[in-house]
């Protein structure tokens, strides 16, 4: 990694701070923006959130015309680090398979942007930020947040990044939450949309997943109310099996029977104990004990609830039509059908809230047994079709090919 | 009856069905398969183009080659679509795959200004020679399944077509009629084109 220190305005108060590199053929801009006192963010809860920031990265060039911007959303854990090397894990960005030279999502021809959400743990602000109320790092005492909050400080990045409405926004489960909030909230802003694997509202059965990994991270005694950097302590058993919970619903059943079975884990014969004896086993303690290392326990409890409450029909006298209701974007929704998570039906949801409002709208679903991460695999269907579709909306707004 | 055109490089139906569009217009092609209408009519006719297409393959050969097509079902999606929202509604080689005709036409009706139907037409002498000699049901170019796993499960002639037109109100416009292929425009369907046409395209609108 050939890093270009360019480290500008150091201490916080407004200004941006950010590093250039070149990885993957991607110039690589990693950069923050504080937010002073004069511009706080309005959050759904009525809560003003000020100062923060916003820890995000960019790949690629923005054209003299400022029409080549792409919005990737993330998902509940992932992070800015979309297409370049994740700090903290050393790992390749969540999203190398979609963006890049040649890839679906051009760096070469788009202007790519991926913010970390308010509330998140990898650089913007979140409830393990000091509050400036109490000097203390800000535990509960963190604004709830949703995934319109999460929109509105995106917005607000654009803003000052100089870009007035974006060629494309795209992303997966909470990140296509975050699409369609774009489209519905700034659809004038939004030329195209790509929600994947996703819904207009948070299921029951999804809440229900997600309390039980709340409740396993509060039940954790390491957790202390929430204040467990200020204890010293981290709770860690917790949010291991939160994410252990969580990961299977990711999967599908065919997934885990191709890829483990009832296959035993480095033994012959079962030991009639409670090890690991079952390779899925194994695999889900090491899902569980890597992901603590890299995210926040309170930033997974503000997150899933951002999710939870998430109906956006609810903002439009429930009617999700009335979203999108003249609007001029064009739409790509994108489903898989092993995915149990965010199933086909709640994708065909959105499709027909926009096929009542005769908007431009592809629907495609994608056979795979792969489950809900298949948004994050190798699944060549899904690169044709977006490229198709990216592609032709590129021709539309001038972009060339 | 007068002699429309010889055959073209493409599919000879969908080259007439173009030929109905007035350029620039909103259009929704139900059962649009891998978009190859849709695709002619943005070319030719610079239209503003959906599909609608039941078979996941089909859906996703269309979008990956950039059209607006959705998945889903002519007899159970269209309910979706408001009123007045396309210039022109089109059923190629569709309706007799439907599970209610009637109500798909009548959708149809509802949704677009104009309407175009294209359809095999069990009246053509070939198939009535058939039945007649063989005692067998027909098999034809235009219908070349088997009895027993033909997706076309509400085949109709241009007669029995007319009749469902004016039961919905719906007016002909335009109609043409495919002889081998060659193509032929017809005021009315009558016995003579009814027993010739292989296929036939209506332009139909709803009746003021």
């Amino acid at each position: 990694m050939n890093t270009i220190g360019k480290a500008s305005h150091p201490q916080g108060g407004g200004g941006p701070q950010s590093t250039e590199f070149e990885e993957g053929g991607i110039r690589v801009r990693r950069a923050s923006q504080t937010f002073g006192p004069d511009e706080p963010l309005a959050l759904d809860s009525g809560v003003s959130l000020s100062p923060f920031t916003i820890a995000y990265e960019t790949y690629g060039e923005l054209n003299a015309t400022r029409s080549n911007a792409v919005l990737i959303c993330h998902a509940l854990t992932g992070d800015q680090f979309a297409a370049s090397t994740q700090p903290l894990t050393g790992k390749p960005g969540w999203w190398t398979t979609m963006i890049g030279p040649g890839k679906p999502i051009d760096t070469d021809r788009f202007f790519v942007i991926c913010q970390n959400v308010i509330g998140g743990c990898m650089g913007t602000t979140g409830p393990r930020d000091t509050d400036p109320a109490t000097g203390r790092p800000y535990g509960l005492d963190f604004p709830v947040i949703t995934i319109g909050d999460m929109v509105r400080a995106q917005a607000m990045l654009l803003d000052k990044l100089g870009i007035d409405d974006l060629f494309c926004v795209i992303g997966g489960s909470m990140g296509g939450m975050q699409v369609l909030q774009w489209a519905a909230a700034y659809p004038e802003r939004v030329f195209s949309a790509i929600p994947i694997a996703t819904a207009a509202r948070h299921s029951a059965q999804n809440i229900a997943f997600h309390e039980v990994g709340r409740q396993a991270i509060i039940a954790d005694s390491e957790w202390k109310q929430g204040a467990y950097l200020a204890h010293g302590t981290t709770p860690a058993k917790g949010l291991a099996v939160a994410r252990m919970a969580a990961h299977i619903t990711y999967l599908s059943e065919a997934a885990l029977h191709r890829k483990f079975g009832r296959n035993l884990q480095d033994r012959d014969s079962i030991t009639y104990g409670f090890d690991a004896d079952f390779q899925i086993e194994s695999y889900l303690r090491h899902q569980g004990s890597t992901f603590v290392d890299r995210f926040d326990a309170n930033s997974y409890l503000y997150i899933t609830r951002a999710m939870d409450y998430f109906d956006l029909a609810a903002d439009y006298d429930g009617v999700l039509a009335n979203a999108f209701r003249g609007t001029k974007s064009r739409f790509c929704a994108v489903s898989f059908t092993s995915d149990w998570l965010f199933p086909t039906s709640d994708s065909r949801q959105i499709v027909h809230a926009l096929n009542a409002v005769a908007a431009n709208v592809s629907f495609v679903e994608i056979n795979t047994d792969k489950g809900h991460d298949a948004f994050l695999l190798d699944e060549p269907e899904m690169f044709a079709t977006l490229r198709g579709f990216i592609d032709s909306a590129a021709r539309t707004r001038g972009l060339g090919a | 009856m007068t002699y429309q055109n010889g055959p073209t490089d493409g599919r000879i139906d969908l080259d007439l069905i173009a030929a109905m569009i007035t350029p620039g217009s909103r259009v929704l092609d139900v059962g649009c398969g891998d978009g190859d209408l849709l695709a002619l009519l943005e070319t030719k006719r610079n239209v503003d183009g959906r599909g609608v297409e039941l078979s996941q393959e089909g859906v996703n050969a269309s979008v990956a080659r950039g059209l607006a097509v959705v998945q889903g079902d002519a007899d159970r999606d269209l309910a979706n679509y408001p009123d007045d929202a396309f210039d022109y509604v089109i059923l190629s080689q569709t309706i007799q795959a439907t599970r209610n005709p009637k109500e798909v036409l009548r959708s149809m009706k509802r949704i677009g200004r104009h309407v175009i139907v294209s359809f095999p037409n069990f009246g053509h002498w070939r198939v009535r020679m058939k039945l007649l000699l063989t005692g067998r049901m027909p098999e034809t170019r235009s219908l070349g399944y088997s009895w027993y796993d033909t997706p076309n499960i509400h085949l109709c002639t241009l007669l029995d077509f007319a009749a469902l037109c004016d039961d919905l109100d719906l007016d002909i416009e335009d109609a043409v009629i495919l002889t081998g292929d060659k193509s032929w425009r017809i005021s009315n369907p009558g016995i003579l084109s009814n027993f010739f046409a292989s296929e036939a395209v209506f332009l139909l609108s709803r009746r003021n």
